[in-house]
């Protein structure tokens, strides 16, 4: 069995009575690409979450490099190691970048942190790091103030990746950015891939995007996974009705609103009455869910 | 051919910041005729916002505008303010992108709706009954409960369409749509346009609908304007505009769009998008264009018709987009 950079199994979390994600399991190999696709609520950025450590689970198994951190860490060595391994990049790069830090001491404290560096090297470590998301140093001096929205979007992803982890998690990394300047970070990204080897998780709710940069993907609806499997065969051909549903809404020519708006009400109406199955606890498999059997045999 | 519903000729605003005036739009024209959805598509700074809200009569705090900015014929930049009020109750109504940032969440949605109808003078009783109607209309259920909740007990969604009903209480002529579902799920998004295009359809209204996304605005609308750095750089069809883009930066804008149908990869425009007051002389967009030359930078190319396309760009003609 091939070690995998991301392992989630059964992870659940619920907030009072309301369930927020249920029974979600997947794998993530390293530098490999997987995007959790799902809309407000379905418990995608509290899946997220939890993978950073941000929030704890109720249950279930998350593995990092083979390493568990279901619980909660102990003592400082643990929680650097954990944070070494799995890095985030925030929506909005307006509110996660520190006000009154430069782009380069915004760089310069992970390296402090998780490396026994000398100044000097530091400083050689940043401005590689800076030259990365090609970021000069005109920029490195500045805050963040000075910079445009791709520019803190690039400086986010240098800091994420000072530690050399081994996921980098991205949640809605390019959703507040101009069309043309995603672009860009887009490319960025899948540079920064096929160099480092990184893997990526990407939480979006932009099927489009996905087709783009995932190699698969993870649909989550009201907190269970409901459909998984490689991009290309699940955008071109979704089993589960709410896949379909949001396939369909992606705005293009042709478009039917009113089609939409009618499925949108049956999906629901359905719903209420038979709710998504949360995936089966069991042997941990890649795209291991209920609506893809096949592809479980297969992957056996 | 009739005159438009909203006329907009060379509209140029400066704002006044300090000393230094700063320009946000400059010559911009366009109009909307009744029945017809027209998109306003740009990046941040491009001003369509600007744009859009100046058709309310609403201009940046100490901003001077020149230009005209008609209103069946009537010029909102010179109106009274009674006759804007007047304007903004039963002629032109906007949607605006938050609907929790537009809604008063201390007043009911009941107050919300029928606020224009009763400053019109519509008694108590009679723009409560309406008010129903009109929520029935956008798809909240239970509308007569509706008016006496408040506007935390609604989702984002169903705000959203609270807010078109409001919008519609007046019964406008011309609906300026800013943004109205950027804020919302994308299924959500589809709900909402539909309702927004089927009562534009019904009662024939004229709607500008302002908007980032290409790809939406090519849906739901008849013409599409592009914007760059306070400037109207391309007008066409909708089909004309994804079929033969004609200004650079709509084939680049096109190009960094990802696409559910296409097997290329989104690809960036290099640099990032100006506003007007940064742009250079000439065209605002030569220094990230891969076409420009020399001359790019000298004078501002003016818009010119191509093919039933407006396009402000010296080598319209000349260059083959691919």
């Amino acid at each position: 069995m091939t070690e995998h950079a991301l392992e989630v199994e059964g992870l659940r979390k619920t907030f009072g009575d309301h369930v927020a994600v249920d029974g979600v399991s997947f794998s993530l190999p390293p530098g490999g690409s997987l995007a959790i696709v799902g809309e407000s609520g379905s418990g995608k950025t509290t899946t997220a979450r939890m993978l950073v450590g941000l929030e704890r689970p109720d249950a279930g198994r998350i593995r990092v490099g083979g390493r568990d951190r279901s619980h909660a860490a102990r003592g400082r060595a643990t929680r650097l190691a954990r944070a070494r391994e799995l890095q985030m990049v925030f929506q909005d790069p307006y509110l996660s970048l520190d006000p009154r830090v430069t782009v380069a001491g915004c760089v310069e404290e992970p390296l402090r942190l998780h490396f026994p560096m000398s100044p000097a090297q530091r400083r050689a470590r940043r401005d590689e790091l800076l030259a990365r998301v090609g970021l000069g140093e005109r920029e490195a001096d500045a805050l963040p103030r000075r910079l445009s929205g791709g520019q803190r979007q690039r400086a986010a992803i240098a800091r994420a990746l000072a530690t050399e982890p081994k996921v980098l998690i991205l949640d809605e990394a390019t959703a507040a950015l101009d069309v043309s300047i995603q672009a860009q970070i887009l490319d960025l990204l899948a540079e920064i891939r096929r160099d480092t080897g990184v893997g990526y998780l990407f939480v979006t709710h932009n099927l489009a995007l996905v087709r783009h940069v995932a190699d698969d993907i993870l649909v989550l609806y009201q907190g269970r996974v409901v459909e998984t499997g490689p991009t290309r065969d699940v955008l071109a051909a979704p089993r589960h009705p709410y896949t379909r549903l949001l396939l369909h809404s992606v705005p293009r020519p042709g478009w039917d609103p009113a089609g939409i708006a009618a499925d949108r009400r049956a999906l629901a109406a359905a719903l209420r009455e038979a709710p998504p199955a949360p995936a089966s606890p069991g042997p941990l498999l890649p795209h291991a869910s209920q609506t893809r059997p096949t592809e479980r045999s297969a992957a056996e | 051919m009739t005159a438009p519903l909203l006329d907009v000729e060379n509209l140029t605003v400066r704002l006044a910041q300090g000393r230094a005036a700063r320009p946000v739009l400059h010559g911009v024209s366009l109009h909307v005729a009744q029945g017809e959805a027209v998109g306003l598509v740009g990046e941040s700074g491009s001003g369509k916002s600007v744009t859009c809200r100046a058709a309310l009569g609403l201009l940046p705090e100490g901003a001077a505008a020149t230009g005209a900015l008609r209103l069946d014929g009537d010029d909102v930049l010179t109106m009274s303010p009674a006759r804007l009020r007047e304007l903004r109750r039963q002629d032109v109504s906007m949607v605006f992108q938050d609907p929790r940032a537009s809604i008063n969440p201390l007043r009911r949605i009941g107050d919300f709706v029928t606020e224009g109808m009763r400053a019109g003078g519509v008694p108590r009783k009679d723009a409560l009954r309406r008010a129903a109607e009109l929520l029935e209309s956008v798809g909240i259920r239970e509308p007569r409960a509706a008016l006496r909740r408040y506007p935390h007990e609604f989702s984002g969604g169903m705000l959203q369409r609270v807010m078109i009903a409001g919008a519609l209480a007046g019964e406008p002529r011309l609906l300026l749509a800013d943004e109205p579902t950027t804020a919302l799920d994308v299924t959500t998004q589809a709900e909402v346009i539909s309702i927004l295009t089927r009562l534009q359809a019904e009662r024939g209204m004229g709607m500008l609908f302002v908007t980032h996304d290409l790809e939406l605005a090519a849906a739901i609308c008849d013409r599409i304007y592009v914007m760059y750095a306070g400037r109207i750089v391309e007008s066409q069809t909708a089909e004309g505009l994804f079929g033969r883009p004609r200004h650079p930066y709509t084939t680049g804008l096109l190009a960094a769009t990802p696409r559910l149908e296409s097997d290329r990869a989104p690809r960036g425009v290099p640099g990032r998008p100006l506003s007007l007051a940064e742009a250079p002389d000439g065209c605002a967009f030569a220094a990230r264009c891969a076409h420009a030359l020399p001359r790019c930078g000298e004078g501002e190319p003016a818009p010119r018709d191509i093919e039933g396309a407006q396009v402000a760009c010296l080598r319209a003609e000349e260059l083959i987009h691919d």
